[in-house]
């Protein structure tokens, strides 16, 4: 059982004698606990290195910034899979926005930046999905939806008109 | 006809139970896999990450001989877990030469003297590009290279004792 859960345990206890110190341990657990919290380093290995130059910095040029900013929307973090690299504070991401900023100021588009990183990881690392046999059901579903509620709702329309 | 129609919500809701109930059960492959497979090692060109070893290039992986190259970090725990394997390789004779990734001089010779030393090159990425041109999207990751220098194979995480062989198979395949 941790401290803190043990603590808690203590303050639930009836009032009497025994809840004055029930009240005091707690907060020495407490303290304890978080002493320990402080000291415990993150699970998530991160090294020692400081951040790539552009990984947390804006390129100089606005426009040029509007643009890669919006591709890193749309990447995937690699590690911190369900996160954008924009979104990441993970090393990894750092590295990636660096990447896209760096190729972004030296003049490359960026939809070839995706291509080039889809070459690598497959469309995963991207969050717009491609046009392929594998993605059509993805694209024909809300179609398909919308079709299929406007077919109720006339069954419904019809049926009050009368 | 009407009738049917009206247990449809039901049918396609007890389908997605089925499918969710399933999915759960199996949980996903987060792996992800590098599209570089049965492609040529990309250019590249690191600089020494160590004194005591030379630098990694592209080049170097075109020697006409397959080789191993192992992406690691000495800032990475799974890297150490896997240590013992890359020994038992080079003990079998195979060439391993690194990729240091993100790390610092000093924290990787800490690393080799405590964990073992199985490399004969080591490269420093310290933005990560070469990992990123590798398709590795994590530390650590082994591949094998052929002697033309493409890739053949990759082993996502840690070599356990029982990847072993699978490696070795690799790389015997990739002579």
């Amino acid at each position: 059982m941790s401290p803190s859960l043990r603590g808690a345990q203590r303050r639930g206890n009836p009032a009497g004698p025994g809840r004055r110190l029930g009240l005091l341990r707690f907060a020495r657990n407490d303290g304890l606990a978080v002493a320990l919290l402080l000291l415990a380093a993150p699970a998530l290995a991160q090294s020692s290195l400081p951040p790539s130059r552009y990984a947390y910095t804006q390129l100089e040029d606005p426009r040029q910034e509007a643009r890669a900013k919006a591709l890193m929307e749309t990447l995937r973090c690699l590690v911190c899979q369900g996160q954008s690299i924009a979104d990441s504070d993970a090393d990894m991401a750092g590295d990636m926005r660096a990447l896209v900023r760096e190729r972004i100021k030296s003049g490359e588009e960026p939809e070839a930046i995706r291509r080039w990183l889809v070459d690598r990881y497959g469309a995963w690392v991207s969050y717009r999905p491609p046009v392929e046999p594998l993605t059509w059901p993805l694209w024909a579903a809300p179609m398909l939806l919308v079709a299929l509620g406007l077919f109720l709702a006339r069954g419904r329309f019809r049926r009050k008109a009368r | 006809m009407r009738r049917l129609v009206l247990w449809l919500p039901l049918a396609v809701f007890v389908v997605f139970v089925i499918a969710v109930t399933f999915s759960l059960r199996s949980p996903a492959d987060t792996d992800i896999r590098s599209r570089m497979i049965g492609k040529p090692m990309p250019d590249f060109e690191l600089r020494p990450a160590v004194a005591s070893h030379p630098a990694l290039a592209a080049a170097d992986l075109r020697s006409g001989k397959p080789r191993l190259v192992n992406v690691f970090a000495s800032w990475c725990v799974p890297c150490k877990a896997e240590a013992p394997q890359l020994m038992e390789l080079k003990r079998r004779g195979v060439p391993i030469d690194g990729v240091a990734v993100r790390d610092r001089s000093e924290d990787v010779v800490a690393f080799l003297a405590e964990w073992g030393d199985p490399f004969e090159r080591i490269g420093a990425d310290p933005e990560s590009r070469v990992q990123f041109a590798l398709g590795s999207s994590g530390v650590p990751e082994t591949f094998v290279i052929d002697g033309k220098g493409v890739i053949r194979l990759q082993h996502i995480g840690d070599i356990r004792p029982e990847n072993v062989a699978e490696i070795l198979a690799a790389y015997e395949a990739a002579k």
